[in-house]
């Protein structure tokens, strides 16, 4: 569960600065999105690299899932009988909504997945250029609501994800690491979800146009 | 968070107030020597008969001294002695006995079985030493875990001669200070070994990974503790009980995995069983309840080992836990085996006080409180409700500052009980009403934070004061606390000899329920110190002397005596769940507490402890006839289970009166109104007194019958303390 | 002041419990909560009913006997033990949940009390440094930094009571089983035994039934002896080096 949630970790943080091209402009967005296509042409194919990395995500993904399956498994087996009344006394809403997040995160990849790299669903319109596409969805209301919603799921999700993977490394073995580790679950969490959120909010402010 | 929680070293500094001996009368600021003139020295009786089951010789009245107030109470048996110790230097017999003591083969080990009752710091050292030997051992305990045994809530330390402090400690110095510490009421022979085994235990416990304190050098941590001089005393912060067990428990669990040592969680000892066959009586199993299924079982040994722990619950409020029981050394004494000295009860001066009816225990606090809190009263019976902050200064008795001018406040701890319990009886008590008085006194601390300002006390206390807060919802810092005495720690027990072998061949004693090594008082940190030394040293090289006879002849479950012990126990549960009556098992057990205290606590008469033994007749005959006990045996049903624990309180109870009535002295833990000076201070009589009381059980109509061990000391002189 | 109790009640492991509603009255504040049990065991016992079940030895917080699920919280509003929790901590009139530690591997015996025999089974596997006794070199032989010592110590404070378990959404057990490796694994003696330890114990721990552990926290928070959450840290580092070390 932690060394997949590191290789997610990695991959939003890429994926939230490239995002982040796009206050640069369509020129620049799409540039970007075309060398990411060309990386380390020719030693791989063109997109070589994007398929490389889909299918390590992927394998993440499915041992992300099979590990929250095994644990949520676990727990349903290690208490077989309810209690009448459990109040939290401490947990976090993040922590205690992993997996459901994770459920509702999963969903969503899936919606991303069909809107920008299948082009499934076009709610914005169908153009070519990957800019347009982008702001061209973010302008219609809905799309952007789901992606910001999206967002807050995802940070929540790093937020005890991150310090849950550093603690399950054994890195914070002792009260200070700990604390530190805490500290970074909210940090990285801020940065990626924060980061993946301006994009959305700065085509409804209208900064992001076409 | 437990009182054990914080880190109480400031507080634990010394447990005990700053000079005066902790447990023991006989030395306030260890300087009784210098102020005590050296008293009778001992005439050396001749060492009587074997140990043993003896005929009992009825005494006739005449022959009984004049001051026999227990006289038609007891009989008088031939007195005993312990044949086990060899002669000569008492620093060669230890050495001496396990060189010895019989070998077992080590292939024969595995054929031979060993029962272990109680899994506290005794029971767990031993059955897991037993079982790295090869013995097979079975270990019971009454807990669902053999590591909540309560030799995990002792709090300040464990003594050993290492000398780490080079400031002049050695065995004998150890020995010397347990002797003088026991008001001579202790065996040489077993006081000395205790010490000399002292050491291994610490270096045992480390090897363990027990996280004693350390200094910044990364080496141990000693402490000054009760007074002694030297710095004698290793610690665990204030939990020192809990870690030394948890060392031992994790050794047993360890050979529970290794398959020696079997473990019977929540199983009781409700019977011995002894067996003769044809060699003379033995100890060879035990019979106990499951007490989740309710099931009775034999199980049969080649010998059987009790470290069943303390009897100090016969008082109901006690610092012990809510299951301590004498129940397995009751039974045992009932098929034979002396009890020794039972009236030798440690009475602790700074325990919280009863809040209410409704109480189940008491809570010990330590002694140190007593180095910067002030004890007082009010001067008027009147005031005693009122905001001790309103009273003025005038109105308030500062009692043992008063009655001991030169040591106020840091009297020993039998004297301050003594005088809190005078207080209240007089009327002068504090806090709430309980039954028909108030008991607490004042312990103030706001002399102290003016002198030594708030953050001074706090580092020093402030564990103790937060404790005191959670338990009473009071701020100590704002109100004076209250403290009445309790009841913490038994010296009497069963008696064994220097092998730990009981007057049942086959029975071994090791720990608080044993009776050897603490005379009628114990030193501050000793009984983690025995309980392990008896355990891991001593038990396991003196028992095999005797196992190397076995095994012995095979037994059954048909055996007759086998079948016997069992109805017995059967009976008994089927009485209990069948009276019906109208009293519940802990009504009866608080009636008893409170005789027992009253009478029997922190002083008492000939008259008292006469009305003790008439009150506690009447209250066991009720009790067997007006228990009530609901539900069924072949369940968890801890009514039941407190009932079989009452009973032999109620009987225990009796004997303790009587040894407290026969004894007309004071000694240690033990304080006969009749014998003390015009000053108030404990007197004992050597003359007449210093031997071990081992009594045999004289039958259910019976009286018990006492056999006198004489004790002999060729290394300490003889002493009586002074401290005016 | 007065209350209404709602108690588990069960008569043996294997058969079904139900909540049952007690009022009881004149409660002291000065009442420990068992002792509030105490006198509701008594008045039972005088009516003809039997006593409520439940598990406790020393009364002061340290024997770790004693637990009980109060309010949805394990031992209850105040971070201590049940034994030592008091009724001041209630109201007048509160409604008072009581149930016992429900976890898979603590089955209930009866009412309040469980088996927690799982907890020993798990030293068992490999709690414990292997020496026997008489073995022993001398305890000044290998000097022990006071920064470890006291971490070791730390964690060694745990009393075995179950709470985390009981408190755990996962109904894990890894607070109990990080403290028993904490204490050993910062300590000299510990070494020799630290892989092969942490193996059989989680082990052990995961053939008992309990949970795996999400890092939630609600364990620390009910602790009576507040062991960290660090401890599991330890645990996972250990496990991640005694895997690599077999590779």
């Amino acid at each position: 569960m932690a060394v997949t949630g590191l290789v997610f970790i990695g991959y939003v943080l890429l994926h939230m600065y490239g995002n982040l091209w796009a206050f640069s402009g369509q020129e620049a967005f799409d540039d970007y999105a075309h060398h990411l296509r060309e990386l380390l042409t020719p030693m791989l194919p063109y997109g070589g690299l994007l398929w490389i990395l889909r299918v390590v995500l992927l394998a993440s993904l499915v041992g992300h899932a099979a590990a929250a399956f095994a644990l949520w498994s676990r727990a349903a087996k290690a208490r077989d009988r309810r209690y009448a009344v459990k109040k939290v006394v401490t947990a976090t809403l993040s922590s205690r909504t992993m997996r459901w997040g994770g459920v509702a995160l999963l969903a969503f990849v899936i919606f991303h997945i069909l809107h920008l790299t299948t082009h499934t669903i076009n709610p914005g319109g169908d153009p070519e250029s990957p800019y347009l596409r982008l702001v061209g969805s973010f302008q219609v209301w809905w799309v952007a609501v789901i992606y910001l919603l999206a967002m807050l799921a995802l940070g929540m999700h790093i937020r005890h994800g991150a310090f849950s993977m550093l603690q399950t490394l054994g890195l914070t073995d002792n009260r200070r690491r700990y604390r530190v580790a805490h500290a970074v679950g909210l940090v990285l969490a801020i940065v990626v979800a924060g980061g993946f959120a301006l994009v959305p909010l700065g085509v409804l402010l209208g900064i992001v146009t076409t | 968070m437990s009182p054990q929680e914080k880190d109480p070293m400031a507080t634990n500094e010394n447990e005990a107030p700053h000079g005066t001996a902790m447990g023991t009368s006989s030395d306030p600021v260890g300087q009784a020597e210098e102020l005590a003139p050296a008293e009778v020295a001992n005439e050396s009786p001749s060492q009587g008969a074997a140990a043993g089951v003896t005929a009992p010789v009825s005494t006739p009245a005449a022959d009984r001294a004049d001051h026999d107030d227990a006289a038609g109470y007891y009989t008088t048996g031939a007195p005993i002695a312990d044949t086990k110790a060899p002669a000569g230097p008492v620093e060669r017999r230890w050495t001496e006995r396990v060189f010895n003591a019989k070998l077992v083969n080590p292939a024969n080990r595995r054929r031979l079985s060993v029962i272990v009752v109680g899994t506290g710091l005794a029971g767990s050292s031993a059955a897991a030493t037993l079982g790295e030997a090869g013995y097979h051992v079975d270990a019971f305990f009454y807990q669902d875990s053999p590591r909540r045994a309560h030799s995990i809530a002792a709090q300040g330390g464990i003594n050993a001669a290492k000398n780490y402090k080079e400031d002049g400690d050695s065995i004998y110095r150890l020995f010397y200070d347990t002797v003088k510490g026991g008001d001579y009421r202790a065996r040489e022979s077993n006081v000395y070994r205790l010490a000399e085994v002292s050491a291994n235990i610490i270096d045992q416990c480390v090897a363990q990974g027990v996280p004693f304190a350390r200094e910044y050098g990364g080496l141990l941590d000693n402490r000054s503790f009760g007074g002694v001089q030297v710095s004698r005393t290793f610690y665990a912060r204030g939990q020192t009980g809990q870690q030394l067990l948890i060392g031992a428990y994790q050794a047993l669990e360890r050979q529970v995995a290794a398959g020696t040592v079997k473990t019977h969680a929540r199983h009781e000892m409700l019977e011995l069983v002894v067996v003769d066959d044809g060699s003379g009586p033995r100890a060879r199993g035990i019979v106990t309840r499951d007490m989740v299924t309710g099931e009775i079982e034999t199980h049969l040994a080649d010998a059987v080992v009790l470290a069943s722990g303390g009897y100090g619950n016969v008082f109901f409020l006690s610092t012990n836990a809510m299951g301590c029981n004498v129940t397995a050394a009751w039974r045992a004494h009932r098929k034979g085996a002396h009890f020794a000295n039972p009236c030798y009860t440690q009475i602790h001066p700074t325990c919280i006080p009863v809040s209410g009816e409704h109480q189940s225990k008491l809570t010990l606090m330590s002694e140190s409180l007593r180095n910067d809190g002030r004890i007082w009263v009010p001067k008027n019976a009147e005031d005693c409700d009122k905001d001790p902050r309103d009273i003025p200064e005038e109105d308030r008795d500062y009692y043992l500052e008063r009655i001991y001018p030169s040591f106020g406040n840091l009297v020993p701890r039998d004297i301050a009980s003594r005088q809190a319990k005078n207080m209240c009886d007089e009327g002068r008590g504090v806090g709430p009403m309980v039954g028909d008085q108030r008991r607490g006194v004042y312990l103030d601390f706001a002399e102290a934070i003016e002198r030594m300002g708030r953050s001074a006390v706090e580092a020093k206390y402030g564990n103790l004061f937060d404790m005191y807060a959670r338990i009473t919802g009071e701020d100590p810092y704002a109100t004076p606390m209250r403290i009445y005495p309790a009841v913490h720690y038994t010296m009497g027990g069963l008696w064994v000899d220097y092998d730990l072998q009981s007057s049942i061949p086959g029975l071994f004693v090791a720990g608080e329920a044993n009776f050897s090594d603490h005379g009628a008082n114990r030193l501050g940190a000793s009984a983690l110190m025995q309980g392990l030394a008896d355990g891991y040293f001593v038990l396991p090289n003196t028992i095999r002397d005797y196992l190397a006879d076995g095994p012995f002849p095979k037994i059954t479950d048909d055996d007759p005596e086998v079948r016997a012990a069992r109805a017995n126990v059967q009976e008994r549960i089927d009485h209990f769940l069948s009276v019906n009556g109208s009293r519940s098992v802990d009504s009866f057990h608080r009636e008893l507490g409170h005789i027992m205290w009253e009478y029997c606590g922190m002083e008492r008469s000939a008259e008292g402890l006469r009305t003790a033994i008439e009150k506690i007749r009447a209250l066991r005959e009720e009790f067997w006839r007006d228990v009530r006990v609901l539900g069924t045996n072949d369940s968890l049903n801890q009514a039941l289970e407190r009932a079989g624990r009452v009973a032999d309180f109620l009987e225990l109870g009796e004997l303790m009166c009587i040894d407290a009535l026969h004894r007309r002295e004071s000694c240690g833990g033990h304080f006969r109104a009749e014998s003390q000076t015009p000053d108030g201070e404990a007197l004992r009589d050597d003359e007449n007194f210093a031997y071990v009381a081992a009594w045999e059980w004289g039958g259910e109509t019976g009286e018990p019958i006492l056999h006198k061990e004489d004790l002999v000391y060729e290394s300490v002189e003889m002493k009586q303390r002074s401290y005016k | 002041m007065n209350l209404t109790l709602k108690i588990w009640r069960q008569p043996n492991g294997s058969a079904t419990g139900e909540m049952v509603t007690y009022p009881i009255t004149d409660v002291s504040e000065d009442m420990s909560f068992l002792e509030m049990l105490d006198v509701l065991n008594e008045r039972l016992t005088a009516e003809g009913e039997e006593p409520v079940a439940f598990d406790s030895d020393c009364r002061e917080g340290i024997c770790g006997m004693c637990g009980l699920m109060i309010n949805g919280v394990a031992h209850g509003p105040e971070v201590t033990t049940t034994c030592q929790l008091h009724m001041r901590s209630f109201s007048d009139g509160d409604v008072v949940t009581i149930e016992p530690w429900r976890a898979s591997g603590f089955p209930v015996l009866r009412d309040l009390a469980v088996d927690r025999s799982a907890f020993d089974r798990i030293i068992d596997a490999g709690g414990y440094v292997s020496v026997n006794t008489g073995a022993a070199p001398d305890a000044h032989a290998t000097p022990v930094p006071k920064e470890n010592a006291e971490r070791a110590f730390d964690a060694a404070t745990c009393i075995s009571c179950g709470a985390c378990v009981a408190a755990c959404p996962n109904g894990s057990a890894s607070l109990f089983l990080g403290a028993k490796i904490t204490h050993l694994a910062e300590l000299p003696q510990g070494q020799a035994e630290r892989h092969t330890r942490v193996l059989n114990m989680v082990h052990q721990h995961d053939l008992e039934g309990f949970g795996g552990c999400t890092n939630i926290g609600e364990c620390t928070a009910v602790c009576p002896k507040e062991i960290p959450q660090d401890v599991i840290a330890t645990l996972n580092k250990d496990m991640r080096h005694a895997l690599w070390n077999r590779v």
